[in-house]
């Protein structure tokens, strides 16, 4: 892959800048439903639990986490494709989470998404011209005459032969359907683009082309994105900020670096242990792999406290009886964790009690007095929970 | 459409790094349709049987004109070929250079004459009910299957309602109700045409559920495709996504079912006109043909045999044909 790193945050300039989007306590509850003639609801799956994050316009943030833990689910609900249980999506100042699907229709340009999987988000009766073009057929933002001209411009932008706007899908590899995804979604010239799993799909040597693709394609038009994968070295390649999601929660977010380096979350720690490491192999020998045991739990009946209890090493009383906040900790660095540390370096008893008015097992503790107010916004703030001392005080 | 379009790509490569090498080495495009055709040419059974699909469908368009200049001829009653007991003279129900198949007794009628036109109305009938079934199930599967909840149900209902019903009796029973109706109040032109109109809104309106069925279940399985998805996210509209997303990608179970359900309405046809709700005579029927047949069955074997006969070619070939197209448009099913 190459070694280009794109849109390095500019500090504070970028941090000041309104989001493009602005994700507050999304929830996404699919219904149960019991067989038989009257089909009640018995349950929920509780794919999206309270999501909260912040995309910068141009900026491209990561949403990474194993599979079933929500994050596709996350990326449909803010193409509005699933209509959210609860929560708010701030697009461009605009709450579209409860936008009906009729008034959808012009935000459908601002939004857009590119597939996982480029063997079914085509379809296989249309030619690609008619593909690309479609979106500008919907909208008629442009005559019929003038789509095929800008359809050929898109084809040569993705890097495909503008000549070949009346094949057929299935006479392209999978590289080359991705890249028809990716035209098909630059049509109407969104300023956010949800990439699901853009290049999961696709064999190891074409995801670099793709991924440099999509890298291309940021920088010249600035767009942003909400890129959505499993794969750690593809979102640490591509994203200045990275979120990791469990069980429809996120766990950790951060920067790049910081994630990368000084992960502080068991579970954002046991998921980079388990990346192969080149330079290790250089150096010989075996490096430390945190396994986890068990299974990820249902959705449907998670469990109590912290969702990661029953696979976390570091598991006390504690997390069983409280749900840990998702507690910022360093100038852009989230955890939701009672024990928040480095690798190794995680304290014996949690720092969470004080301000949620529990004692150090989660039961209520007067003594403790009342709760602090947490943030559970999207964003960062200036100031931050000290680790070093266990106070309010880490200032930027 | 496709074929036109992909005869103009002919010179690309399917690579687009390369585009040079295209000159030499032509790769023309192939839409999923003519791939499915020349799967359909290597099979010689659907071959055979869509020749005859076709000369059938030829001599039915044909026989109006054939009748109008002369070279058939259904309604001459040729007394004088026939004895004292209305039989034809001569042997094989009277088979002569003039009469091919012989004529009919009782009336002296030419046989291959009143076959031959009784072939378009037979076609036209279980064509026009064909589309008319069609029609109905393709729009309402594509509904209940992208639909979910309350649509899905309704129509799922209408469809188990339609089906429980007695549909025979119900057609016997109305048909002079239902004729009449027709006839005063909608100003069909009384006799054959209402008669026959009655007979295609019946098979029509009672054949969609079937068809209703396959296509949604199709559209279940399409529905989860990620291009379902990419068309909503464009902000396609509803019936954007019914015919250009989903109906292009059913072809296949529609043409399929088309074929098969042709030569039941043809069969069909022929029932009802045996039962005497069709078509009646003077005008020829395939299926009235083969009730006047009936009373001469051991008495002429000709006549009775020719309309049975010619009936159950045409149903089988429609049949293999039906086969074969399922064959070569999905070539992952198994026989």
């Amino acid at each position: 892959m190459s070694t280009k790193l794109a849109n390095e945050p500019t500090a504070a300039s970028a941090a000041e800048d309104r989001p493009i989007l602005d994700v507050t306590n999304l929830k996404m509850y699919f219904p149960v439903k019991s067989s038989g003639l009257f089909r009640r609801t018995v349950g929920h799956v509780q794919a999206v639990d309270g999501v909260s994050f912040r995309v910068q316009p141009g900026q491209s943030l990561g949403l990474v986490g194993e599979s079933g833990c929500g994050k596709s689910t996350t990326g449909r609900l803010i193409t509005r494709l699933h209509e959210p249980t609860g929560g708010t999506i701030d697009f461009e100042g605009k709450d579209i989470a409860k936008v009906s699907a009729g008034k959808l229709k012009p935000l459908r340009r601002d939004i857009q998404m590119i597939f996982q999987d480029p063997y079914t988000s085509l379809n296989p009766r249309h030619t690609v011209g008619s593909i690309i073009g479609a979106p500008l057929a919907i909208h008629g933002i442009v005559p019929k005459s003038k789509i095929l001209p800008r359809v050929q411009e898109l084809l040569e932008i993705v890097g495909l032969n503008p000549e070949h706007y009346n094949r057929y899908p299935h006479e392209f590899s999978g590289g080359q359907r991705q890249r028809i995804g990716i035209a098909r979604a630059l049509t109407l010239q969104p300023k956010l683009l949800v990439a699901d799993e853009p290049v999961s799909a696709l064999d190891v040597s074409i995801q670099a082309q793709v991924i440099n693709l999509l890298q291309e394609l940021q920088d010249e038009f600035g767009i942003a994105f909400l890129f959505i994968a499993h794969d750690l070295a593809v979102v640490r390649h591509f994203c200045p900020e990275i979120a990791v999601m469990y069980l429809g929660k996120i766990v950790e977010i951060a920067d790049r670096d910081t994630l990368y380096s000084r992960p502080h979350h068991p579970y954002t720690q046991a998921l980079l242990s388990a990346v192969p490491d080149v330079k290790q192999a250089q150096v010989g020998g075996r490096r430390e792999r945190i396994r986890l045991q068990g299974d990820v739990p249902s959705p449907i009946n998670p469990p109590s406290g912290c969702r990661f209890r029953t696979r976390c090493p570091l598991a006390q009383e504690i997390c069983a009886r409280v749900e840990p906040p998702l507690l910022q900790i360093g100038p852009k660095h989230k955890v939701a964790c009672h024990f928040p540390g480095e690798l190794g370096q995680h304290p014996s008893k949690p720092v969470t009690p004080g301000l949620l008015g529990v004692d150090s097992t989660g039961l209520p503790d007067p003594a403790a007095g009342p709760a602090a107010e947490l943030s559970v916004g999207s964003g960062y703030s200036d100031t931050w929970f000290d680790l070093a001392n266990n106070t309010m005080g880490g200032k930027a | 459409m496709s074929s036109t379009l992909s005869a103009l790509e002919g010179e690309q490569l399917p690579e687009p790094a390369e585009p040079d090498e295209g000159a030499a080495q032509k790769v023309a495009g192939k839409s999923p349709m003519r791939l499915a055709a020349e799967r359909f040419r290597k099979d010689k059974l659907s071959m055979v049987s869509m020749v005859i699909v076709v000369i059938y469908l030829l001599m039915a368009i044909l026989a109006p004109f054939m009748v109008k200049f002369g070279v058939i001829d259904p309604y001459t009653l040729n007394q004088d070929l026939l004895d004292a007991n209305t039989l034809p003279k001569g042997d094989f129900g009277g088979i002569s250079a003039d009469h091919p198949l012989g004529i009919v007794p009782g009336t002296g009628w030419d046989l291959m004459s009143r076959l031959w036109y009784g072939i378009t109305f037979s076609l036209a009938i279980s064509l026009l009910a064909t589309i008319v079934a069609m029609t109905l199930g393709v729009v309402l599967g594509i509904v209940a299957g992208f639909s979910r909840g309350w649509v899905d149900m309704l129509i799922g209902r209408a469809i188990d309602l339609t089906l429980s019903f007695p549909q025979t009796l119900m057609l016997l029973a109305l048909s002079s109700l239902a004729v009449a109706f027709l006839t005063d109040y909608l100003h069909v032109p009384e006799g054959n045409i209402a008669q026959g109109l009655y007979v295609v809104l019946v098979l029509g309106l009672f054949g969609w559920p079937s068809i209703a069925r396959i296509i949604r279940g199709q559209v279940l399985s399409i529905r989860e495709r990620e291009f379902v998805d990419a068309a909503q996210l464009l902000g396609a509209s509803k019936l954007r996504i019914y015919f250009k997303e989903l109906l292009p990608n059913l072809w296949a179970p529609v043409l399929v079912t088309f074929t098969l359900t042709m030569p039941a309405y043809i069969s069909a046809e022929a029932a009802l006109s045996y039962l005497g709700v069709s078509i009646k005579p003077p005008t020829p029927t395939l299926g009235n043909i083969l009730r006047d047949s009936l009373l001469y069955a051991e008495s002429d074997f000709v006549y009775f045999f020719a309309p049975a006969f010619l009936i159950c070619i045409i149903v089988v070939s429609f049949n293999l044909l039906g086969d074969g197209l399922r064959d070569a448009l999905d070539p992952k099913s198994s026989r």
